[in-house]
């Protein structure tokens, strides 16, 4: 399973932990047992099309991922929001 | 004492204090995030607030005690699976069932609630328009912002939205028609005004309590009145005193129906007080004329943007209570319906909206 990586307030939403091991082929998949896992998080990272908020990062290792990016069981994600805003 | 409940870009203050002195800040919530509106909804004195995170979107949140914990409603969402997502949080209104209350929002909807805000429904009426693929959104958005019920009916109900006019209902929701006969939309070309009924740019309606068939809108470029609960609206913008008919806010005086303000600014490219001078315009002859109540607000060099939700009232009559708040932080006050005015608030973060609790 791949492990997922949550900071605050994201990671309170989860439960209080800052990292998860999910099931899922894609990120999208894997975003979406995050929200089957914690309801809580449901509509903070994903909007309701299915697509990352247009300021959250998800990062597949070291490289930039979507939702249709894929994701092998030993891979490592981290949920990030993005530098941005004023 | 009075509460004040101050949406900014950076969180909600909870600003309390009396009328003519400055307000300390009681409580803040949700710092750093754009807090779009928050109300107190006097039935149950609960508190509710729309927040619009950059990050992770909008929300509404529902607490008993603005410096506790605030918790997250459910369902203010759209359908799943759609090629829309959910923009923001325009306004939220109780509605006339122990209970119920309203939310709108962008792009163009309106969600209902039934358990005093815990869980929200899409209306899905509204939702399926047979228009809506041809509405526009305002230079805000595709903005729900007036909801106006009919005190002791629920099944009638106004509300508008920027660009898309607005739009009445007899039977709670379950079908919707347009009202927007006499709306003059200066922006559209002349030539075309009569084939385009849709895209009506209503920047602010409010309902008269105790003759809930009078209503009063500031249009984007226009102020109208209407006698016949929003079906037919005439215009009272247009050489009757006031500076400007461009503005956003607009308070009505709960014990007269003839009585009703608006904060002018200059014009849709110059969206800031007008002449330098920040000026609460007054109708006491159901906008027949307009009279300016400026006294003790600032009066030179003072170009301040007041935004559609940043107006506020408590009380009525004469005693009515008046605050505002502006993109510059300031939050202005009137303890005699306008008459005069105090700073309530400085060094604000902008000022999105402005309710008393």
């Amino acid at each position: 399973m791949a492990v997922v990586r949550l900071r605050a307030p994201l990671s309170e939403l989860a439960g209080g932990r800052r990292e998860l091991e999910l099931e899922g082929a894609t990120v999208g998949e894997v975003l979406r047992a995050l929200e089957r896992e914690h309801p809580a998080v449901a509509g903070w990272i994903l909007d309701e099309r299915g697509q990352i908020r247009e300021h959250i990062n998800v990062f597949v290792n070291r490289e930039y991922g979507r939702e249709e990016t894929a994701v092998g069981p030993d891979d490592r994600l981290h949920v990030l929001p993005a530098i941005s805003g004023g | 004492m009075t509460e004040l409940l101050v949406g900014t870009k950076k969180g909600l203050f909870a600003l309390r204090g009396e009328p003519g002195g400055t307000f300390d800040i009681a409580a803040r919530a949700f710092a750093g995030e754009p807090v779009e509106f928050a109300m107190r909804d006097p039935r149950t004195g609960r508190y509710y607030a729309s927040v619009t995170s950059a990050f992770y979107g909008p929300k509404i949140f529902v607490t008993d005690d603005p410096a506790g914990e605030w918790e997250q409603a459910d369902g203010a969402t759209l359908p799943e699976g759609g090629d829309v997502a959910l923009k923001r949080i325009w306004t939220i209104v109780p509605g006339e069932e122990d209970g119920l209350l309203y939310a709108g929002g962008d792009p163009g909807v309106l969600f209902e609630s039934r358990d005093a805000g815990r869980s929200w429904e899409l209306n899905m009426p509204f939702w399926e328009q047979p228009t809506r693929p041809d509405w526009n959104p305002g230079a805000g958005g595709m903005c729900l912002h007036s909801i106006a019920t009919w005190p002791g009916d629920p099944s009638r109900l106004a509300m508008a939205i920027s660009a898309v006019g607005v739009w009445l209902s007899d039977d709670a929701g379950r079908t919707w028609r347009h009202g927007n006969q006499g709306l003059v939309p200066r922006y559209i070309p002349e030539e075309e005004r009569e084939a385009d009924t849709i895209t009506l740019c209503v920047h602010n309606l409010h309902r008269h309590p105790t003759s809930p068939e009078r209503l009063f809108m500031q249009f984007h470029g226009g102020v109208y009145r209407s006698d016949d609960a929003g079906e037919t609206w005439i215009d009272i913008g247009t050489d009757t005193g006031l500076p400007s008919d461009f503005g956003f806010p607009m308070v009505v005086d709960p014990d007269d129906p003839d009585n009703a303000y608006v904060i002018p600014l200059t014009a849709d490219l110059d969206r800031v007080t007008p002449d330098g001078r920040v000026r609460v315009y007054e109708t006491r002859d159901a906008g027949a004329s307009w009279a300016a109540r400026g006294d003790g607000l600032p009066g030179e060099d003072a170009y301040l943007t007041i935004l559609r939700q940043a107006f506020g009232r408590s009380g009525a009559g004469s005693n009515m209570e008046l605050y505002f708040g502006a993109t510059s932080g300031d939050v202005f006050g009137s303890g005699d319906a306008g008459g005069t005015w105090f700073t309530a608030a400085k060094h604000l973060p902008p000022v999105y909206s402005v309710r008393v609790a």
